[in-house]
C-alpha cells in the first residue's frame, strides 16, 4: 500500500469505512421507481407497426404497437385506459431494453 | 510392399497429418500471434511426455461436397502426457484444420479422452481454438457438443477439469469450459461468448467488438467466467504448471505434500493490520505471512476482489484460502464475491483439500442493485458451500466479524473444526456504530448533546462487545491467539484433521441454490 491508493468511503450499518471502489460498485445506477406512465421496451428488437397516435384515447388491452424481436412479432398492449402523450419510437427503428416507446398522459 | 516401404508409407503419411492444416495454415496461425496446436501441448507438458492417439480419424460427412474433403485428425490433437510428473489427458482443438470446427469425429476424440480421464482418474485439460460447430455435419456436430458437456458434468468433483481458451470459443462451444472447474485465458486470444459481435449487431443494433465483448480482460474483470489471465500463451500455460502441483489427481487422491518452507518473510501481522477496523489493509499479505515460502496462488485476481480466493501450502500441505480482501469494497459480501467463493469451497471439498477461512467483513453490501440481483440467493451459495463442505475447516477471525457475514464465513455454526481469533476481533451482530445507534436510540435522541451521547454509547457498545470473549466465553471460537501463533495454531488443526471424517445423510445430491 506503499502506493497509495485512492480510498473511498463505504458505509455499512453507520460505520465509514475506507476502501477501494470496484468498477461495478462506481457504475450502480441509482434505482428510479418504474413509472406508469411510460411503456418501456421489454426486449431488445424492432419497431415493426405502431397502432395509435398521440392524443389517442386507448382502453386496457388495445394494442401499441408490434414489437419484433428473436423472430417473434410481440404485441404490446396497454397496461391500463389513458391518452397517448408522446410516441417516442418509429416503425423500422431499432430498440434497445427498457428503451422508452410511448408516454401517457 | 516392403516392410521399408511400409515403414516410408507410415512416416510420410503421419508426418502430413500430423502437420494439420498445412505450412500455409500453420504459419497463419503463428501470425496471428498464436501457437499451433502441436506447439501449444509440446510446450506445455513435460518434454517428450506426449502420447497422441486417433491421429488417423476422419470425418464421415458426406453432405455439401464434404466427402472429398480430408480434414487432418478431424481438427484436434488428443493424447495423454505429463506435466511436472503429474499425468493428464489432453486435447487441443486445431484452428488450421477447417477453422478448428466441431463434427462427429472430432467430437468423438474429444469424449474418448474424457473417458479415459475418468477412468484412468487424471486431469482433463482442453485447449479450446475453434470456430464452433462444423455448419455441414448438422445436427450431428450438435449431438458430439451434448456428449461433451454431459462427461464434463459426469468428470465434475471426480477428476479436475481444466479449460484453456486460446481462440474463438463461441456459441454453445463456450458450455463445455463453463462446466470446467478452472478457465485460462489470454489477452486479445481468448475470445468466449454465446452470440457474436454480428448477430448482436443484426438483432439489436449494437456494435461492440469481440474483444469487448468476450476478450480475456471481460471475463477475469467483469464475468467472471475465466479463473486465470495471462498475457501470453507462454505465461498462461506456466499458471497451468503451477496450479497442477496444487489439485489431486482425482477425487480419491489428495493433492501431493511438498517439502515444507517457512514463510519468505516474516511479517509483522500487527504492522499490517490497522487498530481501526474501518481503515483498509491487503489481506494477500496476511496470506503471505502464513504460507510456506510465503507462496499464494491466487484464483479469479480481477473479479469479486473484495473476497481473495486460492491455494496455498502450510508445513508442506496444499489448502484452499478464502480471505475477506478489505482493500476492496471493505470486504463486503455481494452476489459476486458469494458466488466466487462458493464454488471454490466446492473445487476444494470434492478433492479433499483442507480450507482456511480468514476473516475480516462488515456484512453484506447494501444497495438496490444488490437485492434485484438475488443477493439472497447467491449469498446463501456460500453458507450452503460451507455447511456441505466435510473436509477439514479452520477459521481465523482476525478483526471484524458481524451479523450474517459472521455466520456465512465458515463460522463454528455451518461446521467449522476449529475457530480462532485474534484479540483484536470483534465478533458481534453490527459494527458498533450501528448498534449503539439502534440500541440506544432513545437515550441518544433525549441527550442534551445528541453527538456526545452517541460517542458514548458506541464506545460502551466497543468496550463491551467488540472483542473476541464474548464468542470465546459461549465456545463459538476454540481459542483466542495472537497472530504470531496463527500459522503454527492452523497447521496443527490442519495436520491433526487429517483422518477427519464428517459423514453426511445419505442422499442423491444436495439441491444448492444456484
Amino acid at each position: 500500500m506503499e502506493d497509495t491508493p485512492d480510498f473511498r468511503k463505504l458505509v455499512i450499518d453507520d460505520t465509514a469505512y475506507q476502501t477501494l471502489h470496484t468498477t461495478k460498485f462506481s457504475k450502480r445506477k441509482a434505482y428510479a421507481p418504474p413509472d406508469p406512465n411510460k411503456i418501456l421496451a421489454f426486449i431488445p428488437g424492432i419497431i415493426l407497426k405502431i397502432h395509435v397516435t398521440a392524443g389517442q384515447r386507448v382502453k386496457w388491452g388495445d394494442s401499441l404497437l408490434i414489437l419484433e424481436a428473436m423472430k417473434m412479432k410481440n404485441d404490446l398492449t396497454t397496461p391500463r385506459d389513458g391518452v397517448i402523450k408522446t410516441i417516442h419510437v418509429q416503425p423500422g427503428q431499432m430498440v434497445t431494453k427498457h428503451q422508452l416507446l410511448v408516454e401517457f398522459e | 510392399m516392403s516392410f521399408s516401404q511400409k515403414m516410408k508409407d507410415f512416416f510420410s503419411k503421419r508426418t502430413t497429418v500430423q502437420k494439420g492444416g498445412g505450412d500455409k495454415a500453420l504459419e497463419k496461425q503463428v501470425a496471428m500471434g498464436k501457437l499451433t496446436a502441436r506447439d501449444r501441448i509440446m510446450t506445455l507438458l513435460d518434454k517428450d511426455s506426449f502420447h497422441e492417439y486417433d491421429l488417423f480419424v476422419e470425418h464421415k460427412c458426406q453432405d455439401f461436397d464434404m466427402g472429398k474433403k480430408s480434414l487432418a485428425a478431424d481438427g484436434v490433437i488428443t493424447g495423454t502426457g505429463k506435466i511436472s510428473g503429474h499425468p493428464v489427458c489432453i486435447f487441443a482443438q486445431d484452428f488450421t484444420v477447417a477453422g478448428g470446427s466441431l463434427g462427429l469425429m472430432h467430437a468423438k476424440k474429444i469424449t474418448k479422452i474424457m473417458d479415459h480421464a475418468m477412468k484412468l482418474g487424471i486431469p482433463l485439460i482442453g485447449i479450446n481454438d475453434s470456430g464452433g460447430a462444423r455448419i455441414q455435419e448438422g445436427v450431428n456436430s450438435l449431438a458430439g457438443y451434448g456428449e461433451i458437456f454431459y462427461r464434463n458434468t459426469l468428470a465434475s468433483g471426480v477428476i479436475p477439469q481444466i479449460s484453456v481458451i486460446l481462440g474463438p470459443c463461441a456459441g454453445g462451444a463456450v458450455y463445455s469450459p463453463a462446466l470446467t472447474d478452472f478457465v485460462f485465458v489470454v489477452d486479445n486470444i481468448s475470445k468466449m461468448f454465446i452470440t457474436g459481435p454480428e448477430v448482436i449487431k443484426t438483432v439489436l443494433g449494437e456494435e461492440i467488438s469481440m474483444e469487448d465483448l468476450g476478450g480475456a480482460k471481460v471475463h477475469t474483470t467483469i464475468t467472471g467466467n475465466a479463473h486465470f489471465f495471462a498475457k501470453s500463451e507462454i505465461e498462461c500455460f506456466d499458471q497451468i504448471k503451477k496450479l497442477v502441483t496444487f489439485i489431486p489427481w482425482n477425487n480419491r487422491k489428495k493433492a501431493d505434500n511438498f517439502p515444507p518452507k517457512l514463510p519468505r518473510a516474516s511479517f509483522e501481522i500487527e504492522k499490517i493490520i490497522p487498530a481501526d477496523p474501518s481503515q483498509p489493509y491487503d489481506i494477500r499479505n496476511v496470506i503471505k505471512s502464513l504460507s510456506d515460502d510465503s507462496d499464494f496462488f491466487e484464483i479469479q485476481e480481477h473479479w469479486a476482489a473484495n473476497i481473495v480466493i486460492g491455494f496455498a501450502r502450510m508445513n508442506g500441505i496444499t489448502i484452499g484460502v478464502v480471505g475477506n480482501q478489505p482493500l476492496v469494497l471493505a470486504g463486503v459480501l455481494d452476489v459476486d464475491s458469494s458466488d466466487k467463493a462458493a464454488r471454490f469451497i466446492r473445487f476444494c471439498d470434492a478433492f479433499n483439500i483442507p480450507l482456511l477461512t480468514l476473516v475480516d467483513l462488515p456484512g453484506y453490501l447494501p444497495g438496490v442493485d444488490q437485492e434485484h440481483a438475488g443477493v439472497i440467493r447467491h449469498g446463501a451459495k456460500l453458507l450452503y458451500a460451507y455447511s456441505e463442505a466435510s473436509v477439514p475447516k479452520v477459521t481465523v477471525i482476525l478483526r471484524k466479524a458481524y451479523g450474517g457475514g459472521y455466520i456465512a464465513m465458515c463460522s463454528r455454526h455451518l461446521g467449522a473444526d476449529f475457530v480462532f481469533a485474534w484479540p483484536t476481533a470483534e465478533i458481534a451482530v453490527m459494527g458498533p456504530e450501528g448498534a449503539a445507534n439502534i440500541i440506544f436510540r432513545a437515550e441518544i435522541a433525549g441527550a442534551a448533546d445528541p453527538n456526545a451521547m452517541r460517542k458514548q454509547k458506541v464506545a460502551e457498545y466497543t468496550e463491551k462487545f467488540a472483542n473476541p470473549y464474548i464468542a470465546a466465553a459461549n465456545g463459538h471460537v476454540d481459542a483466542v491467539i495472537a497472530p504470531k501463533e496463527t500459522r503454527e495454531y492452523v497447521i496443527h488443526a490442519i495436520e491433526i484433521s487429517e483422518h477427519k471424517s464428517d459423514p453426511r445423510p445419505r442422499k442423491k445430491h444436495g439441491i444448492p441454490p444456484f
